[in-house]
């Protein structure tokens, strides 16, 4: 079945160049996109030959009157049931542009399809259906070019001969598809009646459509502008890999905005670190020289070795993307089983992938609905916004500031399931000083979670002196190492013993004890164990320092014992000491201590064994994504 | 002989002020360097891409893409145009080498032009070239009509080969503008354990995310030249000053435009005896690429079984 047509684009061999623009058509299921798609070739003279008589036979062999679509419907299952399945794209010429049609299909079933082909597109014709009007798919298209970043859109209102030509029908449909569009930032570049079947409106203004004065489609597409690469924005290389193929080490990417060249002071976020540009590697000339813009894939080499991989994005100092583990995104949603709140998922930004967790979702709604009822989860085909915590840091740009680098796609079980536009982005608490370059573990988190099948946590244990922290902590560290984990236990005694030797009892000191406790037990956990500290830590506020610092690793368990219970236990002998008055500030008489309000577990010591308490962390870790028995399940979150 | 003269530097015209200046100095590769008083400004104004940058540029992300995700990649190398830009490609975007097997999977019955251009480029390519056979034809299936079930031997050939060497990964030279189902493809599009297409449940894949997850046992086929047609293939291959083979010009009223096995393989009437004859005759015929491919013409599903089997 060739009839795809020979179309030299711009490369035509006297060296002229025309414009080429790629147009996606879209629309509600038989609202008649194919056929416009049909009809265009049709009228631009773009059809190779033979092409409509063989049409007209397939339609006679299968005893349906002629279908335009069948030219794009290549596929034997669309041709059986009428409806396009799979994108496809099909390429002709008008008088000044070489244009890329994208057929997008309109079923329901198929959004996944009608996205990928939709992403690809400089501008949209959104297609309608005189007599049905706006459906739920129109809605839905409409919002989704939105969300792809489409800001070009043409409106054609199909089977005009439907309705007589009726401009009073036009005009409402016009009416309710512009205020629809205009809602959502996006301004039709024309509206224009049309009867694709009989070519009304295609090419020209037909008598029957007299009363239309706007340009008709043909017109309409030559009004298209091509997308320009970015190159008037920052600099933003996002690196793809390291090549040491021979004695260089070529840093390799494309530049997906701005401009750079030899000699440039360059940052790799999101770590902070600065360097130079070397050389720009090419084959088979280098080095090249001059500015390398938006859309080249370069090589470039830096004049000191760093620590840099696959991921990280070069910008220009002062011009920088944020360094940040959170993110609101506004997302559509492709997967059978909606996202919910507490959802671990596989973020992919740029080159960088990073497990997340969705630790919010708002204005979740079908997009194809009227009424916008919203949900607490995102269901397949909808839409909304989510928050989410991002197991490592990334660099990321909303999409106001830059449309390549602030969109992100979503991943569950290896697949892609959803994406978005990055509509805010958390800076990362402390930007790294310049001058410090932390070095990174030559190991990255997957590896080690692959071997102890655990993710790295913070389980923080608080609760009074002699509740059982130190006990629970020991026995969970026992537990967990003989399933072939690899906990670590940082008591709060032992580190005020060595690196806290400084900090006495004061609420500053003991505020700054838990930070240097959290941010141990951090490095500790993005480095794939799991951290498990023991410490009074009575203040909420301080509590919730740590948990901001570990962020979507900390688990915080509340051992709860009876204030008599822990003293009469008195393990290290504090509360006699206290009570005779040596031990000014203890926590366990002067009743300062904060219970937590909310928490992952909180156990009674004082009605449970030891071994019981920790089944109870054991069951919590595996159910809130720390532990895991399957491989399979690593697979899905790496 | 990969050198560039000043007439085949863009198929384009360059856009900038910086190319209409004729004393400005050519390096290798037909690239303009700036006047060094621009240079020493630093930040000029860049000069934008042609459309063949911008194929070029695309193809080369989509191959690290490919490298940096999968584990064992090969390049299905059919001799061809498309797949010889490819490997032009392969080498662009890892600096002169080609970091992976080039695989041919041997039907026996090609032109002895095309194996005598596999055995001169092999080597000065510097390819790992792996040559795998095709099983019998009484292996194949037996329904399909006579030049598919020819051309069905490559897709056995194939599952052999991939069994052989446990690829996960297949770098094709297929385009959207040669064939209506190819115009369906995906750029990294899965296939299953019997190496089938799954036609009706393709995954989403936009903004230049892939997916890159096959099932254990199942492959990834890679499509960097998905979006080329085969007028950017030849202005590509002329600016570049890629090799080919002489079967694809004119010779006695007759050339290949798609070259396969011989016995399924007819040339077209043609009098393009050089590139620039090759793209002028493209921009006015109405005759489709493959029409000398048999196996397209046999039945209205021909190919589309072929592929949805696993042939490229």
């Amino acid at each position: 079945m060739n009839m795809i047509l020979p179309s030299s684009v711009s490369a035509t061999p006297n060296g002229t160049t025309r414009p080429q623009v790629r147009i996606v058509i879209v629309g509600h299921v038989d609202h008649g996109k194919s056929t416009l798609v049909g009809r265009l070739l049709h009228e631009t003279g773009s059809l190779p030959e033979g092409k409509l008589e063989m049409l007209k036979a397939v339609s006679a062999r299968r005893g349906m009157p002629f279908e335009w679509s069948f030219l794009l419907d290549a596929l034997q299952t669309e041709r059986d049931q009428g409806i396009t399945i799979d994108t496809t794209q099909i390429r002709f010429r008008t008088r000044s542009r070489d244009v890329v049609l994208i057929d997008a299909p309109g079923h329901a079933e198929f959004l996944r399809n009608m996205i990928t082909g939709a992403s690809q597109a400089d501008g949209a014709v959104l297609i309608i259906d005189a007599l049905e009007g706006v459906r739920d798919q129109t809605r839905r298209h409409g919002y989704l070019l939105h969300l792809l970043g489409i800001k070009q859109v043409a409106i054609v209102v199909n089977k005009m001969d439907r309705v007589d030509f009726s401009a009073d029908r036009f005009k409402a449909i016009s009416d309710e598809i512009s205020a629809h569009l205009i809602g959502l930032g996006v301004t039709p570049s024309a509206v224009i009646p049309i009867s694709a079947r009989d070519g009304d409106g295609v090419a020209e203004r037909t008598p029957r459509i007299s009363w239309y004065q706007g340009p008709c489609v043909v017109e309409a597409l030559d009004a298209l502008e091509p997308a320009r690469p970015l190159e008037q924005l920052a600099l933003r290389l996002p690196v793809q890999a390291i090549y040491k193929f021979d004695d260089r080490r070529i840093v390799a990417g494309r530049i997906e905005s701005g401009h750079l060249s030899a000699g440039d002071e360059i940052v790799i976020m999101p770590a902070g670190k600065i360097a130079k540009i070397k050389t720009v590697e090419s084959w088979p000339v280098t080095p090249l020289h001059g500015s390398h813009s938006a859309g080249r894939s370069v090589g470039i080499t830096l004049d000191r070795e760093l620590f840099i991989e696959r991921g990280d994005v070069i910008a220009h100092a002062g011009a920088t993307p944020r360094d940040t583990r959170r993110i609101r995104a506004r997302i559509f949603w492709l997967h059978d089983k909606p996202l919910a709140k507490g959802d671990q998922v596989l973020v992919r930004l740029g080159t960088r992938e990073s497990r997340a967790q969705v630790v919010a979702i708002e204005k979740a709604v079908d997009p194809g609905e009227l009424s916008n009822a919203e949900t607490t989860s995102i269901a397949r085909n909808h839409v909304g916004e989510i928050d989410l915590s991002l197991a490592q840091p990334v660099a990321a740009d909303p999409y106001q500031d830059n449309p390549r680098t602030g969109r992100l796609v979503i991943e569950v079980n290896g697949r892609i399931a959803g994406g978005g536009l990055v509509l805010s982005v958390e800076a990362g608490q402390r930007a790294v000083p310049i001058d410090i370059v932390p070095v990174e573990s030559a190991l990255r988190p997957e590896e080690r979670s692959a071997r102890y099948r655990h993710n790295g946590a913070v389980i923080w244990l608080t609760g009074l002196p002699g509740s059982g922290k130190s006990t629970l902590a020991r026995a969970l560290e026992r537990r967990l190492f003989s399933r072939g984990g690899s906990p670590i236990l940082l008591d709060g005694d032992t580190l005020r013993a060595g690196l806290n030797n400084d900090l006495g009892f004061s609420p500053q000191d003991r505020s700054e004890n838990i930070r240097r406790l959290a941010e141990v037990a951090t490095h500790l956990a993005r480095n794939g164990h799991v951290a498990i500290v023991a410490a009074v830590s009575p203040a909420i506020a301080d509590r919730a320092a740590a948990r901001r610092i570990a962020d979507a690793a900390f688990r915080e368990i509340h051992v709860a014992a009876p204030a008599e219970v822990c003293e009469s236990r008195d393990p290290k002998g504090h509360y006699a000491k206290a009570r005779a008055g040596t031990l000014p500030s203890f926590t366990g008489i002067t009743n300062d201590y904060q219970p937590p309000l909310e928490c992952e577990l909180k156990l009674d010591t004082s009605t449970r064994t030891v071994a019981d308490a920790t089944d109870a962390i054991e069951r919590m870790l595996a159910e809130t994504g720390v532990l895991f028995d399957e491989l399979v399940d690593l697979a899905a979150n790496i | 002989m990969h050198l560039l003269n000043s007439e085949s530097g863009g198929a384009g015209p360059q856009p900038t002020a910086l190319t209409e200046a004729s004393t400005v100095p050519k390096i290798f590769g037909g690239q303009p360097l700036p006047p060094p008083s621009i240079l020493a400004e630093g930040r000029l104004p860049p000069p934008s891409m042609d459309h063949l940058d911008e194929l070029e540029a695309q193809s080369i992300y989509i191959l690290r893409e490919a490298f940096a995700r999968l584990k064992k990649l090969a390049l299905l190398w059919s001799l061809g145009k498309d797949s010889n830009v490819m490997i032009w490609l392969a080498r662009k975007a890892f600096f002169g080498r080609v970091p992976f097997p080039a695989l041919h999977v041997d039907t026996g019955k090609k032109f002895p032009e095309m194996y005598a251009f596999r055995d001169r480029f092999g080597k000065e390519w510097e390819l790992d070239l792996k040559v795998e056979p095709c099983p019998p034809i009484d292996a194949v299936d037996p329904t399909l009509p006579p030049a598919a079930r020819s051309a069905a031997r490559k897709t056995e050939g194939l599952k052999w080969a991939l069994t052989k060497y446990g690829f996960d990964g297949l770098i094709a030279g297929i385009r959207r503008d040669e064939e209506a189902t190819r115009a369906k493809e995906r750029v990294f599009s899965p296939r299953g354990i019997e190496g089938g297409w799954d036609v009706r449940d393709q995954p989403p894949e936009f903004w230049d995310h892939f997916n890159a997850s096959p099932p254990q046992g199942a492959h990834l086929r890679i499509h960097p030249i998905l979006h080329w047609t085969e007028a950017d293939i030849w202005a590509y291959t002329k600016r570049e000053n890629i090799p080919i083979i002489p079967l694809y010009l004119s010779k006695d009223g007759k050339r290949y435009r798609s070259l396969g096995d011989q016995d399924i393989t007819n040339p077209v009437a043609s009098t393009a005896s050089s590139i620039d004859e090759i793209l002028i005759e493209l921009d006015a015929t109405k005759v489709p690429e493959r029409a000398g491919r048999a196996l397209d013409h046999e039945t209205e599903d021909a190919f589309e079984r072929l592929r949805v089997a696993g042939y490229l």
